[in-house]
């Protein structure tokens, strides 16, 4: 799950990282009260979107009197933000962010990742900040620095002095990274984070470490004991397919062809994309039905597929471990009827039972193809999506 | 021989009585698995499937299981494995999807410095065919046979099992180490154990994206494994940044996609196939 900019500085704070104060606003009413709260006479406004490249596209933008903020809100508030991280609509923008400016000196570049390979919590500094760090770490991979953090000792003095010495801070920067170091690690560990990127983490003209942007992505899988985290999502940042499909349990992820796909397990579901393509066919989403393909759930998935006007015909491919093909069949039956489906669906029942479920998909005199080898089945309904 | 589990393997079942538990329980039992009893805390001293049931791992030790099924829900396996781990069960099966991954973090650690094998969380399991299923795979596709199996996933496993029982190559044993970002075994764990086993002639790796499980595998495959291995990875048409299903199948800033693992793989000598229903085929050549 990923957090606003807004949401991610509400956590930094709560765990001392070094943060600007910061207001928001939803209507241009509310800018002047923002710049005055905040004070000063230099304000940054920042489209609150899950996306990043909102600079280039203009959605961050330097301001220093009132009339530009007002305008800078009434150009943003109600539409949407399209930069090279979202798709051609773009994310909706429904909050801007308020904070002083700041000046800097230097930017640096602060992130904390799990890292799969080294089992561990890696923190990841560079003296290159402000920029994307992949492209530096393609052309310049000795300017990123890594200090992996056992879960078990905890974050150490020593390393976050390393990272320090690597960043050229001087001695009163490096307390300050210390403090930053120990604290970052503790919020990711508490809040069962996945990733936070610091990019810029500055030095201010005064010499202080600040961080000037920052980026939230939550293990999904914890959300469950963290619930005060779990209220900061924002569906209207997320495809409402994907949504709907989460709300049932049900993994989808739309994409661009037109043969719907209905599948149990996640890997299976991938595989028959790949198949499709292979084929030469244009899979439409990726839909993980679950090890219990019950009426209630096919059900669903039908209607989430059927949602996507592109979708031409629906391919099932169910591998029946546990779970009878027959049952399957009656449920696949029940979901076609209960629907009213008026596109072909052609389905691929393999393994328990799979004789006698195929049989009742033919007798059932709907428009359902039924083949049990995956190959003939992918081909069926690429030739029914021409 | 096989790897991990075979007839004499004796197996706890913790959160025995909860109905996941109750119903693999069953068909592992029917499969002729040795399942000596279970774990789940409130119930000791009562019978669940015939077997006994104890409050907690430490108690079913009079019975010496050497190897732990976990099906409690994700917010405790933490504890559950941690728990069989204290004990000393040297080969511990985590099916649970769902599990935290700062949870998985710690757990990881913790068994790696205790000698403990954990398998999944978020997988099938582990069978090995006509002698022991640890997990929820169904056992009648399943062949005792040379063919030595490891997925990511639960249900392309299946289909890598029918294809090589329907050509009568048959399984020496298979295991699903699991979708998820930290999982106990990798594929270079499961690779050693096959590449040492004498009634393994072939191993099909099924991989999918996220990650470099699949890379660093290849770079062990041709360093230190003497047997073909066959591929597929899943996930070929799968958009980038978007997790596909498992918790770990996401590409991440261009990192782990379906290509650069198979070119990997095939760089390493690895017979990869770009469609799932020639994994086999491509098998019974490589061994013709």
């Amino acid at each position: 799950m990923n957090l606003h900019e807004y949401q991610a500085k509400q956590i930094f704070a709560d765990y001392n990282l070094p943060v600007s104060k910061n207001f928001l606003v939803t209507n241009s009413k509310e800018v002047k009260k923002a710049f005055n709260v905040i004070g000063g006479d230099k304000w940054v406004m920042k489209t609150q979107v899950h996306a990043g490249g909102r600079g280039k596209v203009g959605g961050v933008k330097l301001i220093d009197n009132i009339e530009d903020g007002i305008k800078f809100t009434n150009q943003w508030i109600g539409k949407r933000l399209i930069s090279k991280q979202t798709d051609e609509k773009g994310q909706p923008v429904s909050v801007v962010m308020v904070e002083p400016c700041i000046e800097i000196e230097k930017e640096l570049y602060l992130s904390a990742v799990v890292d799969r390979s080294a089992k561990a919590i890696s923190i990841i500094a560079s003296g290159e900040g402000g920029v994307n760090i992949e492209e530096v770490a393609e052309t310049n991979p000795e300017k990123i620095f890594y200090e992996k953090i056992d879960l078990i000792i905890g974050p150490q003095p020593y390393q976050a002095r390393r990272l320090s010495e690597a960043l050229h801070l001087d001695a009163q920067q490096s307390n300050e990274f210390w403090n930053l170091f120990k604290n970052l690690v503790k919020m990711f560990v508490d809040c069962d984070m996945s990733l936070v990127e610091i990019n810029p983490l500055i030095i201010t003209s005064e010499g202080h470490l600040h961080c000037l942007d920052a980026k939230v992505n939550l293990d999904s899988n914890a959300l469950f004991r963290q619930s005060n985290l779990a209220n900061m999502r924002d569906l209207s940042q997320e495809d409402p397919q994907e949504c709907e499909a989460s709300n049932h349990d049900l993994s989808y992820v739309s994409l661009d062809g037109n043969i719907g796909c209905m599948v149990n397990g996640a890997g299976l579901a991938m595989g028959t994309m790949d198949t499709i393509k292979f084929y030469g066919g244009e899979p439409a989403n990726f839909l993980d039905v679950g090890g219990a393909a019950t009426k209630e759930r096919v059900a669903k998935a039908f209607k989430i597929i059927l949602n996507d006007p592109k979708v031409k015909v629906i391919l099932v491919n169910i591998f029946g471990g546990i779970v009878r093909c027959d049952l399957i069949a009656e449920g696949i039956i029940a979901a076609v009827k209960e629907t009213e489906l008026v596109i072909p669906i052609v389905v691929r029942l393999e393994g328990n039972n799979s004789k006698l479920g195929s049989d009742m998909l033919q007798k059932s005199s709907l428009a359902i193809e039924s083949d049990n080898d995956l190959e003939n089945a992918a081909k069926k309904a690429i030739l029914l999506a021409e | 021989m096989s790897i991990l589990v075979n007839k004499s393997t004796k197996v706890l079942v913790q959160g025995f009585t909860g109905s996941q538990a109750t119903l693999h329980s069953e068909q592992s039992i029917n499969y002729g698995t040795n399942i000596i009893g279970g774990v789940t805390p409130g119930k000791g001293g009562t019978e669940h499937l015939g077997k006994p049931v104890f409050n907690s791992v430490a108690e079913s030790m009079e019975l010496q299981p050497n190897a732990a099924l976990i099906f409690v829900p994700a917010a405790f396996c933490k504890d559950s494995i941690l728990e069989a781990a204290e004990q000393g069960i040297p080969l511990i099966i985590c099916i649970t999807e769902g599990v935290p991954t700062m949870d998985m973090l710690v757990v990881k650690n913790k068994i790696d410095q205790l000698g403990i094998t954990l398998i999944g969380p978020n997988c099938p399991g582990i069978i090995t065919p006509d002698e022991a299923k640890l997990g929820i795979m169904p056992g009648d596709i399943h062949k005792k046979g040379r063919i030595g199996i490891i997925s990511r996933s639960g249900t392309l496993t299946y289909e890598a099992v029918k294809q090589t029982t329907d050509l009568g190559l048959g399984q020496s044993s298979c295991v699903g180490i699991g979708g998820d970002p930290i999982p106990g075994s990798s594929f270079i764990d499961m690779l050693a154990l096959f590449n040492d086993d004498p009634d393994t002639d072939a191993i099909i790796m099924v991989g999918e994206i996220g990650g470099n499980a699949e890379e660093e595998a290849a770079k062990y495959i041709s360093n230190h494994v003497n047997k073909p291995v066959i591929s597929y990875i899943a996930g070929q048409t799968a958009p980038s940044g978007k997790r596909m299903g498992h918790a770990g199948a996401i590409i991440a800033g261009g990192k782990g996609t379906a290509e650069d693992k198979m070119k990997t793989l095939q760089s390493a000598g690895v017979h990869v196939v770009d469609n799932l229903l020639e994994i086999g085929i491509r098998t019974q050549q490589v061994l013709d």
